[in-house]
């Protein structure tokens, strides 16, 4: 069974993503050598996830002002994850907020490790607000290179990002 | 995102994207990744549709782990059990984004 990638996709935006910028094209490649079962394991997300006591929303005052950029920084969500918010324009908030493992399933890793599947949960996840307008810059420059020092602070085997 | 994935995977850690437009991501080079044809917003599932959330993440770890070569692509055989009309309905903002709302007032969507 092949996916249609654009089944839920308003068919005017569609060539908009039939042909990105490709942003490089060699083929990047770490292989994963231990077992999973010994493996810890990391999530990202793209929702605009964020922590509502502890943490400030993404910067959408300034993306509404300016349509095509949009903030670029990072929040890092523990596991598990309570008491989240999101902040993201492009789509609807209610199946996330009712359960967010539908977008950073950390109940759901915790379960996998629970039963030897996975080694373990890393302590910390990642989220970002996917809409990067025309840009990717931000990432690039600053979140990026710090998401990967957590990443390596944490000893993260494997990541397993989500757009949204 | 499949960008952000390419970055973290020549950091030396292993990546998988799990995504609705599989499509989009291979097309930017993802080392390995999960397609899913489920509506925006929904990468795992369904809300507390724990079955559904276990199917798609145990596929993600196992291609994560498994996959022996660059641009690993494997597609998820789950059929949404929301009609499609619905569901295109209930993924989107209650009004259009602010890129959106740029692109309607400059024609760019016309077509």
């Amino acid at each position: 069974m092949i996916v249609d990638s654009y089944r839920f996709l308003p068919r005017s935006f569609r060539p908009i993503y039939e042909n990105p910028e490709p942003h490089g094209s060699d083929q990047v490649w770490s292989p994963f050598e231990k077992r999973l079962s010994d493996s810890r394991i990391a999530i990202l997300t793209s929702s605009g996830m964020y922590l509502e006591e502890a943490q400030e929303p993404f910067d959408l005052e300034r993306e509404r002002a300016e349509p095509t950029w949009g903030d670029p920084s990072f929040r890092v969500i523990p596991s598990p994850a309570d008491g989240v918010g999101l902040a993201h324009l492009h789509i609807s908030h209610d199946d996330i907020l009712a359960d967010p493992n539908i977008a950073l399933p950390v109940d759901r890793l915790a379960e996998l490790a629970r039963n030897g599947i996975v080694g373990d949960v890393a302590p910390r996840h990642v989220s970002v607000m996917g809409f990067q307008g025309t840009s990717l810059d931000g990432w690039r420059d600053i979140a990026a290179p710090r998401i990967i020092d957590l990443l390596h602070e944490d000893e993260v085997d494997g990541l397993i990002l989500a757009p949204v | 995102m499949p960008v952000l994935a390419r970055w973290i995977e020549a950091a030396g850690i292993a990546t998988v994207v799990v995504t609705m437009m599989p499509d989009l991501a291979t097309k930017l080079h993802t080392p390995r990744t999960v397609g899913v044809e489920f509506p925006f917003g929904h990468p795992f599932g369904l809300p507390h549709e724990t079955t559904m959330q276990h199917r798609v993440l145990g596929e993600a770890v196992h291609v994560l782990a498994g996959a022996n070569s660059f641009g690993t692509r494997i597609d998820i055989d789950l059929e949404w059990p929301v009609p499609r009309k619905e569901a295109y309905r209930n993924w989107q903002p209650a009004e259009p984004s602010p890129i959106v709302q740029w692109w309607i007032s400059r024609g760019a969507l016309d077509r």
